[in-house]
């Protein structure tokens, strides 16, 4: 008997038995494969835009995403370095080999986790409470809770032109039933697809003709607790490359070939990830689109064509490849697929990631319709605290938007559903000034240590930060700029404006031109380099960073407005039929969650609200 | 949840016909009980019906009822409205007798209220409403109606347009940064952008100043030297006696207003205390309170004698107008002339015999641009709380431009951004401020 099965060994998987195994829960990790731990199907990177920060807030929370990457990449970038702090964002070329083997070994020194290999294709249900699960060898495996990650395994299929066959990634076994019996249970079953681009062979390809793309020159590590230790010089470089009108005219006199065009695909595919045919006829006008060679990894030959997802047949794949400028007598050793699978409605989900209808049963990951390794991996990580919370009678750990990535969306999931893979995106967060790269540590870090995820000496060296980071601020306050010949020259030699009067170092910091650097040689600041970035980051910035507390402060007025869980929504008149329908299903847990769901208008806000006060605040 | 409510939606006292209206769910039955006359609940939606309220067996009054049933109604709900003949009396008795039935009395504003919250109207179509029912004058209503039909919502969404473009455009350069499908919002060619919502901003509050004057009238403030003829010019305009006009200096002591109406605007008089330098207190306050009304006003009148040379205390007043929307009424043209003046919108005429009053009269409709006003569409924005939005707004496109020459990162400007956005957002109801509902419902007046 386990305290919790988690199903699935991808990267909501892995957080997820992590994190459960850490708090002590005895945990087994069933999954069809073991070699397919932690596999990367698509894209070999980890982070990204909005993304990376998602890695930085798993780590800051006892995760073990950040730490994997770290130790398996071979170039890291920040990317929007030339904007603002808010948006920068850490990506990782991370080697598809040794990603899942280092993963793999965090979970073998994982204490109360077992890894077993199986499929799952039913679970063990008793009065809406889930007691295990069952294998297709039809041998039952029982547990107190249970977390699905299944990915896109699900009644899965490849679809290649028109070709539709059953399978995973990979061509690995799917689940058959598993879908079909939690709709037998009552859970909303959607059908979603995405893509995958074709992988090239390097010998065949000649990069002469592109345009190289390297890696940054300064150290950087998703992980709060590593130290960096890649060797910088031997990161390895992608390409840039584009596709052109010959490109184009293949792709338009085939359109009706590719599954997508031909009408073979009838799961809903992601706006922010198009395959190329579809780039191609909503954007008629454009004459390129861009595409990035990737390697996959420095110990096998394949490369990862970025932006040329398709469902084209084989043979107008190879036609298309090779229109491609330094690709004209590219081998392709994959091709390009499309893959369907079901999901469940996230709607039907707590923001614990709890279903609602079944008791003890969590989700994470694609299952619950997202797309991508990180929004994935973050689920997992929530979902296993939470189970560990439900089991133990804790409150579980619920983010909120103001808080973290995470919370964004997972609120966005519960809330307001998806009907394609639903990606993180920087946009979608409304307080993205305090949801930065640089800070999740300090968000999230004592967030965690008061859910058990981190441990005492971690605390420890947080605290020590937050201590520094005041440290430094209080010596800029206190000390003004003083106007020596001394001072000047230290300007004079930079090529900065001699300030006309002193003032604090702090009010110094404020103007567009100064920096920590130019500071470090007007007083000594013995301290480290991410220290001194948080202070110049907070300074700087500060209005802003005041006015977006202020919103958030807002929001959390609504957010502190509970719905009673007991509410008869049918018993409220005048609310908007689609409102009524739209508070009944997704029962939001506040007023403020409830101003969020799409369909549900001021006005019906306004009638609950007088609703809730004339009930209950008697 | 919704009990039924009742009150009189008429202006008490003014017009023979009193109505008294009746919604929620309750209201054809309990007026059907009073009510003496073909059975109410058994009659068709949107008909009118003769007949008596009864109360104790006594014929209380004679009335007609309509009966509009829910949902083709301002609420939604059953409404049931009563045409009352009798006066203030009479009216005030049938309205205690429902009440005694069981109706309550409506708050301020819960007609409008519950036509909002049952989704009859949007939250700039039920301040159009509040605006409607205190209309004075046929401009007024024509400008109140037209918001209802949601042409200035329609604007305001334009301008959100605009802004949500440029919105999208930075949220792509920032999620997809190596992507050169979309232009790169820049230091640069950010302050084009903004300058033209900027420009959007200031035309919504430029034509809501015609608004504001439709709305509120123009206030006029007539001042002078005591016993200059101030109080005579006003009675001449308002044709009757209201103020007090003696020859002896400083009588007028009181602000007293009257209104009259020309092309369609409401002008609003206020008739100040003589200025004088004095040392009686009383008559001091009434002073004070005069430099205040020049602040006040969007018009100044100063009366002047044309048989007098110009005082010290005249030259005073010139100055405290100069920046002031101002007429200079030249009284007593029929007097030898010993005024020297050099002004430029000069009236002469005199009191005794109503000459110049035309003219001044014409100069008003010149300085405000009163015929065109009249004859525009109006499609403006007038309501305070509007203007104020519209206002804030403007301010957070302004501290983006300020914000651009301080060199801040262009995805901090979107914050600004984005605020100006949410707040026209406001305006609209398409975003949730809380406190909105409460300042709205609480501007309206008692009835609709």
């Amino acid at each position: 008997m386990y305290d919790l099965i988690v199903v699935g060994g991808g990267h909501a998987g892995c957080e997820a038995a992590h994190i459960a195994g850490v708090l002590g829960l005895k945990t087994a990790l069933v999954t069809a494969n073991k070699k397919n731990i932690a596999d990367m199907p698509c894209n070999p990177s980890i982070g990204g835009t909005a993304k990376g920060i998602i890695v930085r807030e798993i780590d800051a929370l006892g995760g073990i995403m950040g730490k994997v990457a770290d130790r398996t990449h071979f170039q890291i970038k920040m990317l929007n370095n030339g904007k603002g702090p808010a948006v920068r964002s850490l990506r990782a070329q991370a080697d598809k080999v040794t990603y899942p083997k280092v993963m793999l070994e965090h979970l073998y020194n994982t204490p109360n986790l077992e890894i077993i290999e199986g499929m799952v294709e039913d679970l063990i249900v008793n009065n809406n409470k889930v007691e295990g699960v069952i294998l297709n060898s039809g041998k039952k495996i029982s547990s107190k809770a249970v977390i699905l990650t299944t990915g896109t395994y699900l009644k899965a299929n490849i679809l290649i032109g028109s070709e539709n066959t059953p399978g995973g990634p990979h061509g690995e076994e799917r689940s058959n039933n598993l879908s079909d019996n939690l709709k037998k249970l009552g859970l909303d079953v959607q059908r979603l697809k995405t893509g995958t681009p074709p992988r090239i062979k390097k010998d065949s390809i000649d990069f002469s003709k592109m345009e190289e793309e390297c890696g940054d020159n300064e150290y950087y590590t998703f992980s709060f607790d590593n130290p960096p230790f890649y060797k910088i010089n031997e990161q390895q470089k992608c390409y840039l490359l584009y596709t052109n009108a010959k490109t184009h005219e293949i792709i338009n006199n085939n359109l009706e070939k590719s599954a997508m065009y031909g009408g073979y695909v009838t799961g809903i595919g992601p706006r922010y990830c198009p395959s190329i045919e579809d780039k191609i006829v909503r954007f008629k006008d454009k004459e390129r689109h861009q595409l990035f060679l990737e390697p996959e990894s420095i110990y096998y030959d394949e490369w990862y064509l970025q932006g040329f997802s398709t469902s084209m047949p084989r043979d107008i794949q190879e036609q298309m490849v090779h229109s491609l400028s330094g690709l004209e007598n590219a081998i392709i050793t994959k091709y390009a697929y499309a893959i369907e699978y079901d999901a469940l409605n996230p709607l039907e989900m707590k923001p614990s990631l709890e279903n609602k209808i079944i008791e003890n049963l969590f989700t994470a990951g694609q299952i619950n319709g997202t797309s991508g390794y990180e929004e994935a991996a973050a689920q997992g990580l929530i979902a296993g605290i939470n189970a560990h919370h439900k089991l133990k009678d804790l409150e579980p750990l619920i983010l909120h938007r103001d808080e973290a990535y995470i919370g964004v969306l997972i609120d966005d999931l519960v809330t307001k559903g998806t009907k394609e893979p639903y990606r993180m995106l920087t946009s979608r967060a409304e307080f993205r000034l305090i949801l930065r790269h640089d800070n999740a540590d300090l968000r999230l870090r004592e967030i965690g240590y008061n859910h058990h995820t981190i441990d005492e000496e971690r605390y420890r060296l947080l605290k020590e930060k937050e201590a520094q980071i005041n440290e430094v601020k209080n010596i800029l306050r206190n000390n003004n700029l003083k106007l020596n010949e001394e001072t000047k020259e230290i300007f004079t030699k930079k090529g900065l404006e001699i300030p006309t009067y002193s003032t604090s170092l702090y009010m110094l910091l404020k103007r567009p031109e100064m920096n920590m650097e130019t500071l470090k040689e007007l007083i000594p600041l013995d301290y480290k380099k991410e220290i001194l970035e948080e202070v110049e980051i907070e300074v700087k910035y500060e209005g802003y960073i005041a006015k977006v507390y202020k919103e958030a402060e807002k929001m959390k007025k609504l957010e502190e407005k509970q719905i009673p869980k007991d509410i008869d929504y049918d018993d409220i008149l005048n609310l908007a039929s689609e409102a009524r329908q739209k508070l009944k299903s997704i029962r939001p847990i506040s007023i403020g969650q409830a101003t969020r769901i799409s369909g549900v208008n001021p006005s019906d806000i306004a009638i609950l609200t007088v609703y809730l006060k004339k009930k209950y605040d008697k | 949840m919704n009990d039924t409510i009742c009150a009189i939606s008429t202006a008490l006292g003014v017009g023979a016909i009193s109505i008294i209206r009746v919604s929620g769910d309750e209201a054809i039955s309990k007026v059907a009980k009073i009510f003496d006359g073909k059975n109410l609940l058994e009659v068709e939606s949107h008909t009118i019906h003769y007949g008596h309220i009864v109360s104790d067996n006594e014929i209380i009054d004679e009335v007609l009822v309509t009966v509009l049933k829910a949902p083709k109604t301002y609420t939604k709900e059953d409404i049931v409205e009563i045409n009352s003949h009798g006066g203030i009396a009479t009216t005030k008795k049938v309205l205690e007798i429902l009440i005694a039935n069981g109706i309550r009395l409506a708050d301020k504003g819960e007609f409008t209220k519950r036509a909002f919250l049952n989704g009859r109207i949007d939250l700039s179509q039920a301040e159009a409403v509040n605006s409607l029912i205190k209309s004075h004058t046929d401009l007024e209503r024509k400008l109140a109606l037209n918001t209802l039909s949601g042409k200035v919502s329609a604007k305001i969404r334009n301008v959100r347009q605009i802004i949500v473009e440029l919105l999208a455009n930075i949220e792509v350069n920032i999620d997809f940064p190596e992507y050169e499908d979309a232009l790169e919002i820049t230091l640069e060619n950010l302050p084009p952008k903004l300058k033209e919502i900027k420009g959007e901003l200031e035309n919504l509050l430029e034509e809501s100043k015609i608004g504001t004057i439709i709305e509120n009238g123009i206030k006029v403030a007539i001042i002078g030297r005591p016993n200059v003829g101030k109080s005579s010019i006003l009675n001449a305009l308002l044709n009757k006696n209201k103020a007090i006009v003696t020859d002896i200096a400083g009588t007028t002591r009181d602000i007293v207003e009257g209104e009259i109406e020309i092309k369609g605007i409401a002008l609003k008089f206020i008739d100040t205390a003589g200025i004088r330098k004095t040392e009686d207190l009383v008559e001091k306050i009434g002073v004070d309170k005069s430099l205040e009304m020049i602040t006040e006003s969007d018009l100044v009148i100063l009366v002047l004698n044309n048989n007098e040379e110009l005082t010290e205390e005249d030259k005073d007043l010139l100055l405290k107008i100069k920046d002031k929307t101002h007429i200079i009424f030249v009284n007593k043209n029929d007097l030898p002339t010993k005024l020297k003046l050099d002004e430029k919108e000069v009236v002469f005429g005199n009191t005794v015999s109503l000459d110049g009053l035309d003219d001044l009269k014409n100069k008003i409709v010149e300085l405000f641009d009163l015929e065109q006003i009249e004859s525009s569409n109006l499609d403006v924005v007038s309501s305070a709380r509007e203007i104020g939005l519209i206002k804030e707004s403007l301010e957070s496109i302004n501290n983006a431009l300020n914000n651009v020459n301080k060199l801040l990162p262009v995805d901090m400007i979107a914050i600004d951004i984005k605020k100006a956005w949410d707040l026209l957002g406001e305006i609209t109801g398409e975003s949730y401020a809380e406190e909105l509902l409460d300042t709205l419902f609480s501007e309206f007046c008692l009835g609709k």
